[in-house]
């Protein structure tokens, strides 16, 4: 999933200033499972800027929507039906629901209510671990599932550096060298071989793209 | 045209090969590389410059070999993956190449959090092993893109480093085969405290069949005093093991500078028997005016 981390409310506060009516904009996809843009969250939030303002003497109209996913195109065409209703839009999707209403609505004035942090995974709730950053080439079919892109704070495909020591990284206590992981389960895989040979440097081409990356399986988006 | 190094030299004719390092100064001061200097010359083959180790801002390492070469002292330049990508790695070692530096050291480099600058962007676009590749690329006529280079092309003596503390030890001496492999020709290798460990190392690299493909130089660290060897005991200084013996004999030690020294040339004297090493490293830092008594007590000198 996508690992977004709610802002500080005052950051959202300063976003929303001089406006009398705005659309606060849930996503049910992955904030969700963070439970950050959840229904419950986007209410907890509502209640949190309206007791802010009032406190500040100010009042503000705030309508709420949780839509199914904000990354995807028919979903944040839904807005259209009440885009006269408010004035400003914060959403607590990712930065793919803001940038793409952004993108569907250019007149509208969009908010990030969030962080987004990372490609992870939920260990529980409240725990999140990055996995993967979508490097568009994927190689952990030779490194035991495990990504050295992601995980090795060098990057590298030639591992483990010098700092690797009884299993940790030298970067910071607690992170586990994934080369050591790596080297030790091929290891008693009898696969170990692959890691004899000397690995090309990367081609980051399909990490930074040119510009943005795309897929286009089909002729048209319409 | 290859035109053999000093080091080189010293390296091929079987002689054991004292190598020094000098940190370049945090400010725009060429005279305290000329003053380390002054300490240095005579009594090394060659001297280490740093890029910017730790991540922390120095003057660079290409500066540094230049005034070390106007200072007729041969320099080994560092330089690492942390803060350029193959279009600048290239770029500065034609540069070093023309101002006529040989000797290079190519390293990964350390991560920025560790340094002075923690919000910069990591490049890592090669680790330590391709950039070996890219300096014989280089060496060999070849930018990394495999074209030719038209007219003059570099010619390195290339060494790269080792860490025989880092685990897994039974993979460190595969790793190293890699950077033979690769391209280097003299290998450096992280300051050995532990001498049973590294001793242990050198015999996995012989059974491995490499020695003799690559000249080893053992890092020699002085311990300045009890505080330094605690600091790096509790891993402040990456990849560095300290034992506990050392720790309890400097406890011990009347004058921790004196057994320092002690220590130093004791572990030279150790490796030196060892037929697998071909020389030492001494990474005297902030203390390199030490070296020339580190080298004459290990009858080192003259060079």
């Amino acid at each position: 999933m996508i690992v977004v981390k709610r802002k500080p409310l005052e950051e959202i506060l300063s976003y929303i200033e001089g406006h009398d009516k705005i659309l606060l904009l849930g996503c049910q996809e992955c904030p969700y499972g963070c439970a950050t843009a959840g229904e419950d969250e986007v209410k907890k939030l509502v209640e949190e800027i309206k007791n802010k303002m009032k406190n500040l003497g100010k009042f503000i109209e705030i309508s709420e929507k949780t839509l199914i996913r904000l990354c995807e195109l028919q979903y944040v065409k839904g807005i259209n039906d009440f885009k006269n209703e408010f004035e400003a839009v914060v959403t607590l999707s990712c930065g793919v629901g803001i940038n793409l209403i952004a993108d569907v609505y250019p007149e509208i004035e969009v908010y990030p209510g969030v962080n987004t942090l990372f490609m992870g995974a939920k260990l529980r709730k409240g725990i999140y671990v990055e996995k993967c950053r979508a490097c568009g080439d994927c190689i952990v079919g030779y490194t035991a599932g495990l990504c050295p892109i992601t995980r090795c704070p060098k990057n590298m495909l030639n591992g483990p550096c010098g700092g690797s020591k009884n299993g940790v990284c030298e970067v910071r206590k607690g992170l586990p060298c994934v080369w050591d992981q790596i080297i030790r389960r091929l290891k008693k895989r009898g696969k170990l071989e692959k890691l004899m040979e000397i690995w090309e440097a990367k081609d980051w081409r399909s990490f930074y793209g040119e510009g943005i990356r795309e897929l286009r399986e089909v002729e048209s988006w319409k | 045209m290859e035109i053999k190094t000093n080091l080189q030299k010293v390296l091929e004719s079987g002689q054991f090969a004292v190598t020094a390092e000098i940190d370049p100064p945090k400010n725009a001061d060429l005279e305290l590389i000329k003053e380390k200097i002054k300490w240095l010359k005579g009594y090394v083959d060659a001297v280490n410059i740093t890029d910017s180790p730790r991540a922390t801002v120095k003057m660079s390492s290409l500066a540094g070999a230049v005034i070390l070469q106007k200072e007729n002292i041969e320099p080994v330049m560092h330089i690492t993956c942390r803060d350029r990508n193959r279009i600048a790695i290239q770029s500065e070692l034609l540069g070093a190449s023309a101002l006529g530096v040989k000797n290079i050291l190519c390293l990964t480099g350390d991560y920025v959090s560790l340094g002075d600058h923690p919000q910069a962007k990591p490049v890592f676009d090669l680790d330590s092993i391709q950039l070996i590749s890219l300096a014989k690329n280089l060496s060999e006529g070849k930018f990394f893109n495999k074209k030719e280079i038209k007219g003059k092309h570099p010619y390195f003596f290339i060494g790269a480093v080792e860490n025989p503390f880092a685990d897994p030890l039974e993979f460190r001496p595969i790793r190293l085969a890699k950077k033979i492999k690769a391209g280097a020709k003299f290998i450096q290798t992280q300051i050995v405290y532990n001498v049973e460990r590294f001793e242990k190392f050198i015999k996995l690299c012989e059974d491995l069949g490499i020695l003799e493909k690559v000249y080893i130089l053992a890092g020699i660290a002085p311990p300045k005093s009890l505080k330094m060897l605690k600091y790096m005991k509790e891993n402040k200084v990456p990849g560095i093991e300290v034992p506990d013996e050392l720790i309890k004999r400097m406890e011990s030690a009347k004058d921790e500078k004196e057994e320092g020294i002690n220590i130093a040339v004791e572990i030279i004297e150790r490796i030196r028997e060892n037929p697998g090493v071909s020389g030492v490293h001494i990474m005297a830092i902030r203390w390199e005016f030490i070296v020339p008594e580190i080298v004459k007590r290990a009858k080192l000198y003259p060079r």
